[in-house]
């Protein structure tokens, strides 16, 4: 069992940490690969539009995705070469689909640009926040914490009056994952650089830079850079090695004791949290005009001969960094896992490329991972409740996801799970509760949307139904109309023809005589007064025509 | 379901390994009440052990379920042990097989097997032989009587009734409720009852539950809350009439108090989930267990407090929401 060390947030678990921490944890650079993939939809959010055709040279920092649509991230090419495709690739992703990806054979010579795309800016201070945001945009930036949400939109919030707090997450709370660790360690002034700019951006008070308490190299380093930076508004804070403490929400809660509302975000207590690496990205592409083309990424598991920390291209197959951390090891490999073993995701095959948000590669052998078991009915022990840092009932939701009871899930806060795997790491009949969460709320928003589509569909109807009822209505109407009028034209001319018979009739009786018999028949009695009275007044009135 | 989802760690333990802690942590209580009941108690755990697993493989294979998973899973062995110490010794042989039988039956397999059972099934067993065969189930050997004084022909049932007689007894609570009927008072009654073999029998029963609180196989919430259920009535009412009314110590100490608040109460399949409603739902065991101590008909009330509040355990849940984060709680305004 693990053990319950206070974290600051209820819940939560001790795990054994596997990580490359201090001198272990330094980093090298991966070797360029032959062919790189970069994956349109490597971000949250729209997908990048292509601006290179294929058959271009280009360039590292070319430009060849643009960002279209307010919250989307543009992509850079990440060594130099030829555009091979732009086709359908497999991406790393749970669901295992493909999707479009832009294809670079590298040329091997990995020339830069010779103009950076932007211009370097050294004094960020004299510059106006929409220049800054501008460079971030530009640079294609998003959370490397694993978020892959663009940087600049994150940075820009409605409202920056009262934003206090600019936390800096380098609490890697995840085992195995040790990039953070690993960017704090070698690139700490960078990172406060970034975190005073990414302050100034948001007009934030204080920034806060999270490290866990197991990881002293980092610790040191980011204070050395604090100190030096001359910055007082900058504070590093050791917080407890507990998972899941790197979680955005458990993070602010240790730091601050303060809680992000149900379906809100940290903006809404006046807290901004962005990852430590990608503060230092951040600063390099304001006073370096560099966009995102590395990253890095811990290679790791029983399953790799070296595990390390790689610098890698973006775009790179995961298949290059396996093979420069030695290759497989002969303990053979259970899981390729993109991600830590809490929260990442099982992988198809080692072909897929590193996207922006790669941040490990677990390569799980029986050591380190569970084999695939069948799980024991729940015995409702209750270990889920006393480790879930949302305050959830896992048990119940779990309860109830099995039984598609989807309303009672939301009752009990199904949407407030952040699955980061603590009550399914605990529970003793294997139950995979997590993915029965992630299946209760796809199957809610497909209802939402569902609904949505048959609320317009309905609307559209019933928005037609008026519409066809409308045009009868008016049809009808004119139909009255130009039949009225052609009544009252027919009753005219009769009484025009009539008058005419009369007063033909005055000078030969007979056939009128012999005549109104046989109308008078078919004529109803109230016409006929009417008629016998219009006759009259146009006698009356002839009469006095010839008086 | 095949996992394709996170997390992909090994699992700290699985279901027989919480099983097996219980197991073990009874292994002292045991053996103190093997030393004074006498090797009668053994025969029992065997029969109902006997009766139990043995319907537990007949109804897997019967409703098709993986046999070896589930047999050995420890549970029916658990349910068998728990209602075995329950027993008295010397019982007639079949009537702790059928006990354990039915325990597993329709307590346990007829709901859906491990983890669908409202009820503990070792109580349901215990109840069910109480209400049928009442005689046997209330004569418990005279405590520290010791090895081999009732013979073995007494399982057979062919002992003359004179010769239980002298050799069993009423237990404790037992003793002092026909007491009270025949106008006697605490005060007479309870310097006579033998404290010994009952101080060996909580304190053994203590040690295995600190170390299933110690493995967290258990929380502190329900045994905690029974046996204040237990002690803020009898305090009350020892204050208010003490010649009528047993103290808070005599309650804990004899009878199923520590073992049923350690022990039975725990079971967590039939029991609250959510941290208050394991508070509740102790306090109601304890509470109905000195009811039916104090004012009830039977031997003791622990088994019968136990099945009644299984019965709230969905209404209790319900209602015991936790508190989720970024919910309730006022949020601390802006900076």
């Amino acid at each position: 069992m693990f053990g319950r060390a206070k974290a600051g947030f209820p819940g939560g678990l001790a795990l054994p940490g596997h990580k490359l921490y201090g001198e272990a944890g330094r980093t090298r650079a991966a070797p360029l690969p032959d062919e790189l993939v970069f994956p349109l939809g490597q971000h949250v959010g729209q997908a990048a539009t292509p601006v290179v055709q294929v058959g271009d040279r280009v360039r590292r920092g070319d430009l060849l995705a643009a960002a279209e649509g307010f919250v989307s991230a543009a992509i850079h090419a990440s060594t130099s070469g030829e555009i091979r495709a732009i086709e359908e690739r497999p991406i790393p992703h749970a669901s295992g689909l493909s999707a479009l990806c832009i294809v670079l054979a590298a040329d091997g010579e990995d020339r830069g640009r010779e103009a950076p795309l932007w211009t370097p800016q050294a004094d960020w201070q004299d510059l106006p926040r929409e220049e800054l945001l501008a460079c971030i945009r530009q640079a294609g930036i998003v959370g490397l914490g694993g978020a892959a949400f663009p940087a600049a939109v994150k940075l820009n919030p409605k409202d920056t009056a009262h934003v206090g707090t600019l936390i800096l997450n380098g609490a890697e709370c995840e085992p195995y994952i040790s990039c953070d660790g690993a960017a704090m360690l070698e690139d700490a002034p960078a990172i406060v650089a970034g975190a005073r700019l990414l302050a100034y951006l948001i007009r934030a008070r204080e920034v806060q830079i999270a490290i866990e308490d197991h990881n002293p190299s980092a610790l040191e380093a980011m204070r050395a850079a604090a100190k030096d930076s001359g910055d007082r508004a900058v504070k590093v804070v050791p917080v407890p090695s507990r998972y899941p403490q790197g979680g955005e929400r458990q993070l602010i809660q240790t730091l601050t004791g303060r809680e992000v509302p149900s379906e809100g975000l940290p903006i809404d207590i006046g807290i901004v949290v962005h990852n430590v690496a990608t503060a230092a990205a951040i600063w390099r592409a304001v006073t370096a005009a560099e966009p995102l083309t590395e990253r890095i990424v811990t290679v790791t598991g029983s399953g790799v001969r070296a595990p390390a920390n790689l610098r890698v291209r973006i775009g790179t197959p995961i298949r290059t960094l396996i093979e420069a951390c030695g290759g497989y090891s002969e303990a053979g490999v259970q899981r390729l896992l993109l991600g830590g073993p809490m929260m990442g995701v099982a992988l198809a095959d080692d072909a897929l490329p590193i996207v922006k948000g790669s941040n490990c590669i677990l390569v799980g052998g029986s050591e380190d991972l569970a084999p695939p078991v069948e799980p024991m009915p729940c015995i409702r022990c209750g270990d889920c409740v006393s480790v879930c840092p949302a305050g959830l009932l896992p048990q119940q939701l779990y309860w109830h996801a099995r039984a598609k009871e989807f309303d009672k899930t939301q009752t009990l806060n199904l949407f407030d799970c952040i699955e980061c795997g603590c009550c399914a790491q605990v529970c003793p009949s294997d139950i995979p509760l997590v993915q029965y969460y992630r299946y209760a709320k796809t199957e809610i928003r497909l209802a939402e949307q569902e609904k949505i589509k048959a609320d317009q569909a309905r609307a559209r109807h019933e928005f037609r139904q008026q519409r066809l009822e409308r045009e009868k209505r008016e049809k009808e109407e004119a139909r009255r109309r130009k039949r009225e009028q052609l009544a009252a034209k027919q009753a005219a001319q009769k009484a025009k023809a009539e008058a005419e018979a009369a007063a033909a009739s005055a000078d030969n009786p007979a056939p009128a005589g012999a005549k109104e018999p046989a109308q008078a028949e078919q004529t109803p009695p109230a016409v006929a007064a009417a008629q016998a009275r219009a006759r009259r007044q146009q006698a009356a009135a002839r009469d006095e025509d010839q008086s | 379901m095949a996992v394709q989802s996170s997390p992909w760690l090994r699992r700290p333990r699985g279901v027989p390994a919480v099983m097996g802690h219980v197991l073990l942590a009874l292994l002292p209580g045991t053996a103190v009440a093997v030393w004074v009941w006498g090797p009668g108690l053994l025969l029992n755990l065997a029969l109902v052990a006997l009766g139990a697993l043995a319907t537990e493989a007949l109804l897997l294979r019967w409703r098709g379920r993986p046999l070896q998973r589930h047999l050995f899973d420890g549970s029916a062995l658990l349910t068998a042990i728990l209602l075995g110490l329950s027993l008295p010794p010397w019982l007639p042989w079949w009537q702790p097989l059928l006990g354990g039988a039915f325990a597993i039956a329709i307590g346990k397999q007829l709901f859906g097997g491990l983890g669908y059972n409202p009820f503990n099934p070792a109580m349901l067993g215990y109840v069910m032989l109480l209400i049928s065969v009442p005689v046997s189930m209330t004569q418990w050997p005279q405590a520290g009587l010791g090895w081999g004084a009732l013979p073995l022909g007494y399982i057979a049932g062919d002992v003359p009734a004179a010769t239980l007689d002298g050799l069993t007894g009423a237990t404790p609570l037992d003793a002092v409720r026909s007491g009270l009927t025949q106008q006697r008072t605490l005060g007479e009654m309870l310097p006579g009852t033998p404290l010994t073999p009952a101080l060996w029998l909580a304190a053994a029963w203590a040690l295995g539950g600190a170390w299933l609180l110690f493995q967290r196989v258990i929380s502190w919430r329900i045994p905690v809350a029974m046996l204040a259920g237990i002690a803020l009535p009898a305090l009350i009412a020892s204050a208010i009439d003490p010649d009528r009314f047993a103290g808070v110590g005599f309650h804990w100490l004899y009878g199923a108090s520590i073992f049923g608040a350690l022990f039975i109460a725990t079971d967590p399949v039939s029991g609250s989930t959510t941290p208050r409603g394991r508070l509740i739902f102790g306090f109601g065991v304890g509470l109905l267990t000195w009811i039916i101590r104090s004012f009830g008909g039977y031997p003791d009330g622990v088994a019968f407090a136990v099945l009644l509040m299984n019965i709230a355990v969905p209404l209790i849940d319900a209602h015991t929401p936790t508190r989720v984060y970024g919910t309730g709680k006022a949020q601390t305004p802006r900076p």
